[in-house]
């Protein structure tokens, strides 16, 4: 589950014991390393009932909420980091969720599969739907319901006001530099609200 | 019936208590007895005990079964026992009965050594709170100086909410399933209304019905019905009965026709059979004075801040009595103030009473969960 150097990238940016809510937590492995090597008070959202079950066993703690429903209950600037790793493209409320986000944290981290990744485009010019590392699933079995670019996120944060404070590229675990929009697979943000 | 890796034999205890207990209500409690069951071993460093709190009609026989009477197995049978989800290989699990009940602890049917009669309608009210009080007695009774968790359904998770606020360090987890921080007027109404139905039954004769050598059984059979309906959900009254006819037909008759009438006229007279009217009153009582946040202005969070236990708190979709969003008041209230809480909505047909079933993902949450609490 998840991407190591997505973790490592997420980890240098938590302080020490932050409190730190991560959406869509999976089997909850991102928060138990946090909760490991930056000892966080951590809480999961994920709605998936043997996901819950497995965080349950991974020792922290876990909330089945629906995102699509918001973080209605959650306080205003309450966690220090709000996390989201590779599942923004599994949520039909983008624009809700991500000024959610920015309302109950501090910061946000944020990761994704970039669908204009070069492997991608070429698969859509040969006629097909990308199926990669990225994006592992086939067009009639993907939980993947926003299909979107490095570019097209740059975007709606410029026209919602959100401030990119920090942007990190990468292609098969190694940092991508240059041409990002074409060159890599996964991109991980951190976000702020703008002033 | 007795299922797999049921816990057997099991045989209730019972312990006097002889300080007083003086009670939120005002009354006391001179002195009283509690009746418990316990199933697995407390081990070496007493660290491996859990509490488990029953709802209205529950008691102390929580698992297994007594001897001669295969058929009367306890209430959470599915969740209690070896390999079970609550495994008593691993804890040494207590069921007690609460006080003012009508399964051999003292109550309103018992002797009032005052009068040398029974207690009736001057037996004391009693709350979550003194129940909690009376619960924490029979531990250091146990030598039990901290439960590994605290667990109830429905006003038994109110109970385990409780355990938290009045004696934050002796519970390490506490598991609150089903439950709400405090009841709803709509909840109090229903539960008005069940009162009504006892205290006006011609039988009831103030409470002192004992006297009289009857019970009042027309108005515990209408409570239970009332209550019934509420422990149920549309999609499991629809599922279970339709709109199916005794006849097949309309006969236009106040006797049973529907399917549904059939169900609770015969879940109203078996309560009535065995439940003690004065019990339901002050039960049906403590549920509605139970209410952590008066004390704070109403403030859930400020009233929670005194806990200090790990949490797991459980939900049931088409539980419209004590609804998710219930739950879910205790969970924010618990992560204001950063206390480690899990929470689990798990999506079920069978309204409240939902969690005294086996759905594979409930308990398969609450095994994950029992499993890492630490002894």
């Amino acid at each position: 589950m998840g991407y190591r150097y997505d973790f490592e990238v997420i980890t240098e940016w938590i302080s020490p014991g932050e409190k730190v809510l991560d959406l869509a937590c999976g089997d909850g492995s991102l928060l138990r390393h946090l909760n490991d090597v930056r000892q966080v008070r951590g809480y999961g959202v994920e709605k998936d009932p043997e996901k819950l079950v497995s965080c349950i066993a991974n020792g922290i703690n876990v909330l089945q909420f629906d995102l699509e429903k918001g973080l209605a209950g959650f306080e205003d600037g309450f966690f220090d980091h709000v996390l989201m790793s590779l599942s923004l493209q599994a949520i039909h409320n983008t624009q809700g969720i991500l000024a959610e986000m920015l309302r109950v944290g501090r910061e946000v981290v944020i990761s994704f599969p970039n669908f204009g990744y070069w492997r991608h485009r070429q698969s859509i010019l040969n006629g097909r739907m990308p199926v990669s590392e990225s994006l592992p699933h086939q067009w009639f079995n993907t939980p993947n319901v926003r299909f979107f670019t490095i570019a097209d996120f740059d975007a709606l944060c410029e026209q919602n006001g959100i401030a990119v404070r920090e942007r990190l590229a990468f292609d098969e675990g190694k940092r991508v530099t240059e041409e990002p929009n074409f060159l890599a697979s996964v991109a991980v943000y951190r976000l702020g609200r703008a002033r | 019936m007795i299922q797999p890796q049921s816990i057997g034999v099991v045989e209730p205890r019972r312990l006097r208590f002889t300080d007083p207990l003086r009670l939120r209500g005002g009354g006391v409690l001179p002195e009283y007895e509690l009746v418990f069951e316990t199933y697995g071993e407390l081990n070496a460093s007493r660290s491996n005990a859990v509490l488990v709190c029953h709802a209205l009609s529950g008691s102390h026989h929580l698992a297994g079964h007594h001897a001669g009477e295969p058929d009367n197995v306890g209430w959470w049978d599915n969740l209690i026992g070896p390999g079970k989800p609550l495994d008593t290989r691993k804890f040494f699990v207590i069921g007690v009965n609460n006080l003012g009940g009508c399964h051999g602890t003292t109550g309103p049917g018992s002797i009032n050594p005052a009068t040398g009669k029974r207690w009736g309608a001057d037996f004391p009210f009693v709350t979550v709170e003194d129940w909690v009080t009376a619960q924490a007695r029979l531990a250091d009774q146990l030598g039990i100086e901290r439960f590994a968790a605290v667990i109830g359904g429905s006003l038994g998770g109110m109970q385990a909410l409780g355990w938290t606020l009045q004696y934050p360090a002796r519970v390490a987890n506490a598991v609150v399933i089903a439950a709400a921080p405090r009841l709803s007027a709509e909840n109090i109404a229903f539960n008005e209304v069940a009162r009504q139905a006892i205290l006006t039954d011609p039988e009831f004769h103030g409470g002192n019905f004992y006297e009289h050598g009857v019970v009042p059984a027309r108005g515990l059979k209408l409570a239970r019905m009332l209550g019934h309906i509420t422990y149920l959900s549309d999609d499991s009254l629809a599922e279970k009965f339709g709109r199916a006819l005794r006849h097949g037909k309309a006969v236009y008759s106040y006797e049973v026709e529907f399917e549904v009438e059939s169900y609770l006229r015969y879940q109203g007279d078996k309560f009535a059979g065995f439940f003690d009217a004065n019990t339901y009153l002050l039960t049906t009582k403590a549920l509605d004075y139970f209410d952590p946040a008066f004390e704070h202005g109403g403030n859930l969070p400020a009233a929670l801040a005194r806990s200090s236990a790990d949490f797991l708190v459980v939900s049931f979709t088409t539980d419209w009595r004590f609804p998710p969003a219930r739950s879910r008041e205790i969970v924010y209230a618990l992560l204001h103030n950063q206390r480690n809480v899990s929470y689990a909505e798990i999506p079920s047909a069978a309204g409240h009473d939902s969690f005294l079933l086996d759905d594979p993902h409930y308990h398969a949450v609450l095994r994950s969960y029992f499993e890492r609490v630490e002894i």
